[in-house]
């Protein structure tokens, strides 16, 4: 009696494992075919891209001498020997430093409330339509997805050389990246203060501004802050394609060689950037806060 | 009766209840001081910074003029010959290659760093802090400032787009990793020691199972930007479209401009559905 209960119970035990084994393996092939699908994708992007590890390896030693490089004066001292010599710009530079954040700040505000009026038209719970939704859509992802640079290059072209183009290339790629996550952030609110407004006698405005703007206003406001946070990093590099702020005397600087003052103005940027990162990150901290509380 | 009742009720205890319900019943218009000072205080910085930049309305309109004549120039988008679409397609193939190298060998440096700076792995503050002050040092340097950097090692060329793009995707990758990390849930890993396993063990059958999911998914989601900024990357000579865009821009060729934009479209939204579509296998439509 006993002897076949274990019998019966080794048989079990033994189809338990094969039947284990096989998922396990199952899992493994369809791990293995992902990792063979990479693999191939890999070479095949590393010849498009003519990636050379032979030459990086031969060169590595050349990045840490140029980086080493920007940090020698050209006197041969180390830049931290003599701060007044290596950031002998300060003046000029800063003045730049601020002409971005001004560039930042405009492109923001003015992107920010084009996308503020545009975002509740390409919303598919506010507006009946849908061909007014799509058409939207397409606008939005059309300023999104062309990059700044791309919108300064055609833009210096016609309003000339200085900030004025880049301005409005950040502009409108604020205007597409916000009004898709305003839109979004619209599409997940609660309708019903909306039916209320409406079975009122509200128009749609007022019911936007009584029903909708209420519910969005915080994630707005913290998602302008984050954009903010990204144009300036934009905003310094928009120099390279002649659209003003710090960036032209950047690439001046590395394209001849001015090694100090390369590593002077990076120090200046990176600065400039973890100071912006850290107050809007306190901003946006106190506007969640103070959404918690209410 | 009732109704003046309650009025004379509520007439004699006036004053009690402006008391009781102080931040209620005081006038609107003290809420609204702060924010009307924040507005005021941006709309002026918004003029002084026009008025700084040089903006002017006769500057604007000239511009705006000769952009509406170059944007009908534009059209219809035209290569002009075969062989110029087919350069283009190919540069195109380029920058999907930088994006899909920077990305993948961004995330693989990034992964052991992630670990490095959790603090639920690594209880030296030390490490974490200057490993995490690193990786903001990296993320804080744009890309385009990496690849000029890059040109000046490996020459010009794509594969100075992809260092550049690793270098500055690692800071970012390694900050998502370690947040991911910090965020796991430790009752597994309790679970592995309690069961008699070594740390790294913890670590591996503990917290990979739960932060892998989010990696792949981040990742992903920085292949598809990524793509985008590899469209720029060219203007300062490290590969891709950019190169060819800004070169048939400098060289007022607009309907060639319009076709390689039509084709950065076409790819970017392409890239962009893909990487949706696998991200929500990878998280499951639920967690979406």
């Amino acid at each position: 009696m006993a002897k076949t209960v274990t019998n019966t119970e080794t048989a079990r035990m033994a189809e338990l494992l094969s039947g284990y084994a096989r998922a396990v393996d199952a899992r493994r092939l369809r791990t293995l075919q992902g990792a063979a699908l990479v693999v191939v994708l890999i070479l095949v992007a590393a010849w498009s891209a003519e990636v050379r590890p032979i030459t990086l390896f031969n060169k590595i030693g050349a990045l840490t001498n140029y980086l080493g490089g920007t940090l020698k004066l050209d006197s041969g001292q180390h830049v931290w020997e003599d701060p007044v010599e290596w950031f002998w710009g300060l003046g000029k530079w800063l003045r730049l430093l601020g002409e971005t954040l001004i560039m930042a700040y405009v492109g923001t505000l003015t992107g920010a409330l084009i996308a503020f009026i545009l975002c509740f038209t390409a919303c598919s719970n506010l507006v009946r339509d849908h061909r007014v939704v799509f058409v939207m859509r397409r606008l939005l992802e059309f300023g999104r997805t062309v990059p700044d640079l791309v919108f300064a290059l055609i833009f210096v072209y016609t309003f000339g050389l200085g900030p004025i183009p880049g301005v409005m290339a950040i502009a409108i790629h604020t205007t597409g990246a916000l009004g898709k996550l305003f839109s979004e952030v619209v599409e997940n609110i609660d309708m019903k203060p909306v039916e209320g407004i409406t079975a009122s006698g509200g128009s749609w405005v007022q019911a936007i501004r009584f029903a909708v703007l209420p519910q969005v206003q915080s994630n707005f406001l913290s998602y302008a802050l984050l954009r903010f946070e990204i144009n300036v990093r934009g905003a310094a590099v928009m120099g390279f394609v002649g659209a003003g702020g710090i960036g032209d005397e950047l690439i001046v600087s590395i394209r001849k060689f001015y090694n100090s003052d390369v590593s002077a103005i990076l120090v200046l940027i990176i600065a400039t950037v973890m100071l912006i990162d850290y107050l809007t990150e306190l901003a946006r901290h106190r506007l969640i806060g103070a959404q918690v509380r209410t | 009766m009732s109704g003046t009742g309650l009025q004379n009720t509520f007439l004699a205890q006036r004053e009690e209840i402006n008391q009781r319900h102080a931040t209620i019943l005081r006038p609107v218009w003290r809420g609204l001081i702060g924010p009307v000072l924040v507005v005021t205080t941006m709309i002026i910085l918004f003029c002084l910074g026009l008025w700084e930049l040089g903006f002017s309305f006769e500057k604007i309109i000239n511009g705006g003029d000769q952009l509406w004549v170059i944007l009908g120039v534009m059209l219809p988008p035209n290569p002009e010959t075969w062989s110029r679409a087919l350069l283009y397609i190919n540069a195109m193939v380029e920058t999907v290659g930088i994006a899909f190298l920077g990305t993948l060998g961004a995330a693989i440096l990034a992964f052991p760093f992630g670990f490095l700076a959790a603090k639920n792995v690594m209880p030296n503050w030390l490490v974490h802090v200057v490993s995490r002050r690193l990786f903001d040092t990296m993320r804080g340097v744009d890309i385009l400032i990496w690849a000029l950097i890059w040109i000046n090692v490996v020459g010009l060329g794509p594969f100075a787009g992809v260092m550049a793009m690793m270098c500055a995707d690692f800071g970012a990758f390694a900050k998502l990793f370690s947040e991911a990390i910090e965020t796991a849930d430790r009752r597994p890993v309790e679970g592995v020691i309690a069961a008699g396993g070594s740390e790294l063990m913890a670590v591996r059958y503990g917290i990979l199972p739960q932060v892998l999911p989010v990696i792949l998914s981040q990742m992903l989601y920085y292949f598809e930007s990524n793509t985008r900024s590899a469209t720029i990357i060219g203007i300062v000579g490290a590969g891709g479209i950019g190169l060819h865009l800004s070169e048939m821009i400098r060289t007022v060729e607009w309907q060639q401009v319009s076709f390689i934009i039509v084709l950065m479209l076409i790819v970017v939204s392409a890239i962009d559905w893909l990487s949706t579509k696998l991200r929500l296998a990878v998280i499951g439509q639920r967690a979406h």
